[in-house]
């Protein structure tokens, strides 16, 4: 599936106009944490995240993320839509919360791109 | 420089609309001098318009610009020549034919000021002159097009041509050893820059050859790293890479507050991360964890008061096969 389908299944729009959208898309992963996402997420990925700040985008860059999607309709930063716009990574925003936004991807035959961070117990704090 | 942007329906096809942003920028860097034609081809007031219909077929044009003791005075198309020939009229003069007081562009304007006025005027091609006045050239729509194209075609080959070069430093010059060293200064807190070392890293890496997997595995690493002198140092840091064929070894040290239980540190999930950087998706206790993932070799020294060293390795193979699966331990 490519960006540009991918993109009408979660109802979204493109925030930085100059991605590339004919890129293949196999599967999804969903995070909030960035180190899960560069511990977990396997490359070719698209990640959903509520997160908004630039980060998401260095992080996606580092772990070779194909696009980003921002779920329950919140708009990112300026600088988190520079910065894709610079890296050309897609960006994308969806009215959708995160539980439907995957539950129609993975409807739509996305499968599952997130590994389990092995061997490592985490307490948290 | 003028804010609104060309509308695209106009002037873009779908194919070129995946590059839409860099031609919009590319119609405000070039020139009209680099895309137009020169030396176009003119023709004086007096000419019969049976005459311009040979000139037209002979060199395969549209149109020309009718110049007349050196001053342009009008501009002629293929439609003025098609009315003559609906009139039986091809022995008239093109005077009577030709437009008066052609819009005309100047060499120097971007191309954003050519296209302005093929919007607002539609008309087919625009004289260009300097600013003496002097024709020197015709710009056309296809014109345009074919400088954007072109100047895209040229943006894709420098990032070739750099990445051709960097590839072939190591076989260009001869030492018993070579390496390639980068250093990068990161302030402490300077969150809005947080991971652009890393990116820079990534990419040196990538045009020097380094397989996806590796740039990626050091990417990651880098970049918990760098986000870690962001966070926790009261200075900030450096972060040191050593490139060199056969391995990358990576050296990140600050100086202070330093690490009161290293061992500590490193047991996954914990984390004194305050609320703010936990916001940005990190202080979940996992940056030492992934680093030690990703890299082949991992040495963390910290003194509490003084400083913390973190040093790493990646091995290079020469078919270079690595992965992150090929990590085992969990760092230590």
């Amino acid at each position: 599936m490519r960006v540009q389908e991918f993109i009408s299944i979660i109802n979204g729009t493109v925030l930085n106009p100059s991605a590339d959208l004919s890129t293949e898309v196999s599967g999804c992963g969903a995070a909030d944490l960035m180190s899960d996402v560069l511990a977990s997420l396997q490359p070719a990925t698209v990640l959903l995240t509520g997160l908004c700040n630039p980060q998401v985008i260095r992080t996606a860059q580092m772990a070779d993320i194909t696009a980003v999607v921002i779920v329950r309709g919140k708009n990112p930063a300026l600088e988190t839509i520079h910065l894709a716009e610079t890296e050309r990574i897609p960006l994308i925003t969806t009215p959708m919360g995160m539980f439907e936004a995957c539950g129609r991807l993975y409807q739509a035959g996305l499968i599952c791109l997130e590994g389990p961070v092995v061997n490592e117990e985490c307490h948290n704090e | 420089m003028e804010q609104p942007k060309p509308p695209r329906s106009r002037i873009m096809t779908d194919k070129e609309a995946e590059h839409i942003t860099r031609s919009e920028e590319l119609a405000y860097e070039l020139k009209v001098a680099e895309v137009m034609a020169s030396n176009p081809v003119t023709v004086p007031p007096e000419m019969k318009m049976r005459e311009a219909l040979d000139i037209f077929r002979n060199h395969q044009i549209s149109g020309a610009p009718v110049v007349e003791n050196g001053q342009l005075t009008g501009i002629i198309s293929i439609e003025d020549l098609i009315r003559s020939l609906i009139q039986s009229d091809t022995d008239a003069e093109i005077r009577g034919y030709m437009s008066i007081n052609p819009h005309v562009v100047y060499a120097d304007d971007p191309l954003i000021e050519a296209l302005k006025t093929f919007v607002s005027t539609r008309v087919g091609r625009l004289p260009v002159v300097d600013r003496q006045g002097n024709l020197i050239g015709i710009l056309t729509k296809g014109d345009i097009t074919r400088g954007l194209l072109k100047a895209l075609q040229s943006d894709y080959q420098t990032e070739e041509v750099r990445r051709y070069r960097a590839s072939h430093l190591f076989e260009d010059i001869e030492s018993e050893r070579t390496s390639l060293i980068l250093r990068y200064n990161i302030k402490a807190g300077d969150f809005a820059h947080g991971g652009s070392a890393s990116s820079k890293i990534k990419r040196a890496l990538t045009r020097m050859g380094a397989s996806p997997q590796i740039a990626r595995r050091c990417g990651i690493a880098t970049y918990e790293a760098e986000m870690n002198l962001i966070i926790h140092t009261t200075d900030g840091g450096v972060i040191r890479v050593e490139i060199e064929p056969h391995q990358i070894s990576v050296d990140v040290y600050d100086y202070g507050p330093g690490i009161k239980d290293v061992e500590e540190a490193m047991r996954p999930g914990y984390s004194t991360a305050t609320e703010k950087v936990r916001e940005l998706g990190f202080g979940a206790g996992m940056g030492l964890v992934n680093i030690s993932r990703c890299v082949d070799l991992m040495k963390l020294e910290s003194q509490f008061g003084k400083g913390t060293r973190l040093r790493m390795k990646l091995n290079v193979l020469s078919q270079d096969l690595g992965g992150e699966s090929r990590k085992n331990d969990s760092g230590g």
